[in-house]
């Protein structure tokens, strides 16, 4: 009995203000939209029974995923989405690894200090961390003229308001989920395989490749894809660091609700992001699953 | 002893300074005069001060505290439950849902998060304010409790459990004389961590949020989106101070805690 | 020790404490525990036995409250407990892990299950304090478990499973996390313990020195089932199948075809055999009796024995049917209290050898092994001698003795006060033999390769049948 009310309550919590509201989502997107309030329809009427039921779901169509396919802006939002994140992963992978191993081999007494240095920015607000940026990449900001206090270029560059900010702008906020999951596999590591490698011969070079990098592994992979997978639907970095030509998914998506006010195709819009973050997600649960069962 | 080689050592120099140079100049550019970001003017608090009479951000920021505070509070509770749930109550009709529900809103964008709960509160004619912010938090929130709770319980030896029924509790004892008081650290952490995820969220809040519930996000937001503005860089040198004082007292305790009890278990093994 | 006048399972008046009737217990398709029936008794110390996944954890378990059994009946003073809740029970557990709550001290971890009874406040703290005495923890109430040692913390689990005063105590591997020399200390304090407070002790172990020490029976578990429920010392001498010698201690398994001794061996011991002279000696008298009895020679009592077999046994049933094996009769040299190695093979002449039994042929070629106290009813089955290496003397010349192999030593384990000796017999099987080592290290005659000759007694080994 105890047990029931235990399940009954997170469990119809989560029905009604999460699957509720997603299945909305998807009947949404298979309205039209309408000048009315709200501004779609079929809308359900029950009070007209059965018939109403039926004519509902006869207003149902794939219309505004045809329209999504149709329209350049969306598929190309799609896809600039995806290859921002995957850059930005890669960035991130690229500043973080060295960051991880240098914590993970530091003098055991500074590794706790190292890592609440990672985590603290973390804690603060992601806001604050994405504005800071702006002060330092716009073209009157502390970047440009430092570089041209010091005479390396004459004319201030256009950072802020592009991709590049943007991809500045991932790698800096999502650098933790980076560094702390090659960390944790770094550390784990037994350092004497290196001195084993070693001592059979190969270089210091071909032992991080050979030895650290493959045991640091699920590390990396579960790093990328905590990065990779928020990134994708990201709104805030690229409204704040990006420009007019910056094309993101999750910017759009807002654009079409606030701006436009299109709720159908906004509520497609977010049906197709869903399925394109559906592979990812998968894969990692998957690369997750056979870490912890190699792991056994 | 071992020691910082010369790549680590270049290597954590360098990437601290990524992660916190623009922190410091958001801090030190707060203390300027001018308003412009470009030119030192002299060390100066009038852009504190002017904070602290603008009352729109003095009501934003009752808001999303008020918000935070309640979010935050259930959101534990029920993770806590559905942490409990997912380790403790075995099988039950419809548990991968109820898992897959918990994990979900972890990896799903926060754009739709907000866009399906604004959809269902207009749906149900809940009118838009504080109290939908609350819930769209506790509801996102939960699955972080209870990702942070779970994973302390699954550690948890459940001897322990066992032995308290074995001496005559009843599970509801069981549980608030026993696991409760272990899980505790657990319990705290993420109530603290849905309490940022409260404070910090911009999207979900903007969706959801009605006439008199802007929370400080989105007032920040509406601000920064016109450029640096030094109140905004007053205001974050104020969360950002917080949040270090938080955090660094908070490892001090902990590691003070690890010390002591490292030495008691010495102590103990000594005189055995 | 009590060990000779306590033994309730022999008093068929005597009523259970614990009585597992089929028990069986499934999960999913594993069965754990397959349609067990036992009794223990009041005041019993009872040892589960067995390797690990045996079902012995499950057993107690389920006793504990934490599994249900999916058929059968568990009876704590003939009242089925079966689907009583673990808080419910008059049946305390003391943990593997010990699972002290750490956030509570040393008392408040004792109180927590006389404050859940809603005691009296100076009920609750006499009693601890009576258990803090018991456990000598006095001077430690006041700390929390992580700032004791790991024997402290052992006694504290005991005191806290002890404080309600159960009428069973389940004790789950709890010397396991001590080192080898604590664990042995603190095997008799639980024995004293045991004895002080009179309560029935149930502990699972998986290591069978334990076992044998603390324990007034143990139960040797395979596979969900019962094999075989003795005292120690019948468990070690008279195993009843070759799982239990082999699991129990050292054991040497010679394998070969039975055959029943000529008759006459039994006629030429007119003299008075030396199983009479043992009621006296050893504890086990009414046992060495019986097992002669049953094999040859004129019963004691043939008409009470029939009543028994007849007519008692099927009226009492359960308790009876599975009679309890009966420690093997000593034999001359064994009475004589000889050190084998010094003098091994002794003065065992062909007529001391008691009559009856079995001759084991075990190679082609070698002369039989004599076993006269054999059960004639394996004649021309398989079946193992199960001998135990400290039965067996070894010496560099043939000795006169009823069993003699010729071997060589390959391998020699010296453990200080004994030395094992692995001996390669004929047919490259190989033997360990155990001896003393009453002479110095560099005096000792017998070394590698050397050829040498085993010797034991006709009755020092066990026949069972070949599994």
């Amino acid at each position: 009995m105890r047990r029931a009310v235990l399940i009954a309550v997170p469990y119809l919590w989560l029905l009604a203000l999460f699957l509720v509201p997603f299945i909305i989502v998807l009947k949404i997107s298979l309205s039209d939209i309408a000048l009315a309030r709200p501004p779609y329809t079929p809308q359900l009427d029950l009070n007209e029974g059965w018939a109403g039921i039926r004519a509902f779901f006869a207003g149902l169509d794939f219309e505004n995923f045809t329209f999504l396919s149709t329209d350049d802006l969306y598929w190309k939002a799609y896809l600039s989405s995806v290859r921002i994140a995957g850059i930005a992963t890669l960035c991130t992978l690229l500043v973080g690894y060295p960051i991880a191993y240098g914590m993970a081999r530091a003098p055991q007494e500074w590794r706790p200090t190292l890592l609440m240095l990672v985590i603290l920015p973390f804690w603060t607000s992601f806001l604050i961390r994405v504005y800071s940026w702006i002060g330092i990449l716009s073209s009157e900001g502390v970047l440009n003229q430092f570089l041209m206090g010091i005479g390396l270029i004459g004319e201030p560059l256009t950072i802020l308001n592009t991709n590049t900010a943007v991809y500045i702008g991932i790698v800096y906020t999502y650098l933790p989920f980076m560094i702390l999951p090659i960390y944790s596999a770094l550390e784990k590591m037994d350092e004497s395989l290196l001195e084993a490698a070693e001592d059979l011969g190969s270089s210091r070079f071909s032992a991080f490749w050979l030895v650290t990098i493959p045991l640091s592994r699920n590390g990396i992979v579960a790093g990328c894809f905590l990065v990779f997978i928020p990134s994708i639907g990201e709104f805030v970095i690229p409204s704040l660091l990006g420009g007019s030509d910056t094309l993101m998914i999750g910017k759009v998506l807002w654009e079409e609700f606030f701006s436009n006010r299109d709720w159908p195709v906004a509520s497609a819009v977010a049906v197709v992001l869903l399925l394109i973050l559906i592979i990812p997600i998968v894969l990692f649960q998957r690369s997750e699953e056979n870490a912890r069962e190699a792991g056994r | 002893m071992r020691r910082f080689s010369w790549f680590n050592a270049t290597s954590l120099t360098l990437g601290f300074a990524f992660l916190y140079l623009p922190m410091i100049l958001l801090v030190v550019y707060s203390f300027n005069e001018s308003r412009l970001v470009t030119v030192w003017a002299g060390f100066s608090t009038k852009w504190y001060g002017e904070l602290l009479q603008n009352e729109e951000f003095l009501d934003a920021a009752w808001v999303t505290l008020k918000v935070a505070f309640f979010s935050s509070t259930i959101a534990t509770v029920l993770g806590t439950m559905a942490a409990y749930v997912m380790i403790r109550a075995g099988r039950f009709p419809g548990r991968t849902l109820f898992s897959g529900m918990i994990y979900a809103p972890l990896v799903m964008p926060e754009v739709i998060t907000g866009l399906s709960l604004l959809l269902l509160f207009i749906g149900i004619g809940l009118d838009r304010g504080v109290l939908t912010v609350v819930l769209a938090h506790t509801t996102f929130s939960m699955c972080y409790v209870s990702v942070v709770v779970s994973s302390r319980l699954s550690t948890f030896d459940q001897a322990l459990e066992e032995a308290a029924l074995d001496l005559g509790a009843s599970p509801f004892e069981s549980f608030t004389l026993i696991t409760l008081p272990i899980i505790a650290p657990a319990v705290i952490s993420g109530w603290l961590l849905a309490f940022t995820l409260s404070l910090d969220d911009l999207v979900i809040a903007s969706f959801t949020t009605g006439p008199g519930a802007t929370t400080l996000p989105i007032k920040v937001f509406s601000a920064v989106r016109l450029g640096v503005s030094p109140e905004i860089n007053a205001l974050s040198t104020l969360l950002i101070s917080i949040v270090t004082v938080g955090v660094i007292t908070a490892s001090l305790v902990s590691k003070r805690a690890a010390v002591q009890r490292r030495r008691e278990e010495q102590a103990a093994q000594r005189t055995a | 020790m009590a060990e000779s006048d306590f033994a309730p399972w022999n008093d068929p008046e005597a009523k259970p404490l614990i009585q597992f009737k089929g028990v069986t217990k499934r999960f999913g398709d594993f069965t754990a525990i397959d349609d067990l029936t036992q009794d223990i008794y009041e005041r019993e110390f009872f040892a589960l036995l067995g390797p690990s996944g045996c079902g012995k954890t499950t057993l107690m378990r389920m006793l504990a409250g934490f599994e249900e059994p999916t058929e059968g009946q568990i009876l704590l003073n003939g009242v089925d407990i079966g689907h009583v809740p673990p808080n419910k029970r008059a049946v305390n557990m003391m943990f593997q892990s010990y699972a002290l709550f750490p956030h509570l001290s040393v008392y408040d971890n004792i109180a927590f299950g006389l404050r859940r009874e809603k005691k009296p406040k100076d009920e609750v703290h006499a009693r601890v304090k009576e258990m803090l005495r018991l456990t000598r923890l006095e001077r430690f109430a006041q700390r929390k478990p992580h700032q004791i040692s790991g024997g402290q913390r052992q006694r504290v689990a005991l005191a806290r499973s002890l404080a309600k005063a159960p009428k069973l105590l389940l004790l789950d591997e709890p010397l396991g996390a001590l080192d080898k020399k604590l664990r042995e200390e603190t095997q008799f304090e639980l024995m004293d313990i045991q004895e002080k407070t009179g309560t029935t002790f149930i502990i699972v172990t998986h290591d069978q020195e334990e076992a044998m020490t603390v324990a007034s029976r143990v139960a040797v578990m395979d596979e969900g089932r019962i094999v075989q429920v003795a005292t120690p010392d019948v468990i070690y001498e008279a195993p009843n199948s070759v799982y239990v010698a082999d699991f129990i201690g050292d054991v040497n398994l010679i394998r070969g075809t039975a055959r029943l001794r000529p008759a006459q061996a039994a006629t030429e011991a007119a003299a008075p055999p030396p199983e009479q002279a043992s009621p006296e000696t050893t504890p086990a008298a009414p046992v060495a009796k019986e097992a002669a009895a049953k094999t040859d020679g004129p019963q004691p009592n043939p008409l009470g024995r029939a009543l028994h077999d007849r007519i008692l046994s099927p009226i009492f049933g359960t308790w009876l049917e599975e009679e309890p094996r009966r420690l093997p009769p000593p034999s001359a040299a064994e009475t004589a209290k000889t050190p084998a190695a010094e003098t091994p093979a002794t003065p065992a002449h062909p007529q001391d050898i008691p009559p009856g039994g079995l001759e084991i042929d075990w190679s082609e070629g070698q002369p039989a092994l004599l076993a006269a106290n054999g059960d004639p009813a394996l004649d021309g089955e398989k079946v193992v001698l199960a001998l135990r290496p400290e039965k067996l003397g070894i010496a560099k010349t043939r000795p006169d003795a009823p069993n003699t192999l010729k071997g060589k030593v390959i391998d020699i384990a010296y453990l200080g006060n004994i030395s094992t000796y692995h001996v390669e017999i004929e047919g490259g099987v190989m033997v360990k033999a155990q001896a003393a080592n009453t002479r110095r290290i560099s005096r000792r005659d017998i070394t590698w390769e050397d050829e040498v000759w085993l010797s034991f007694t006709a009755t020092a080994g066990v026949i069972l049948k070949d599994e």
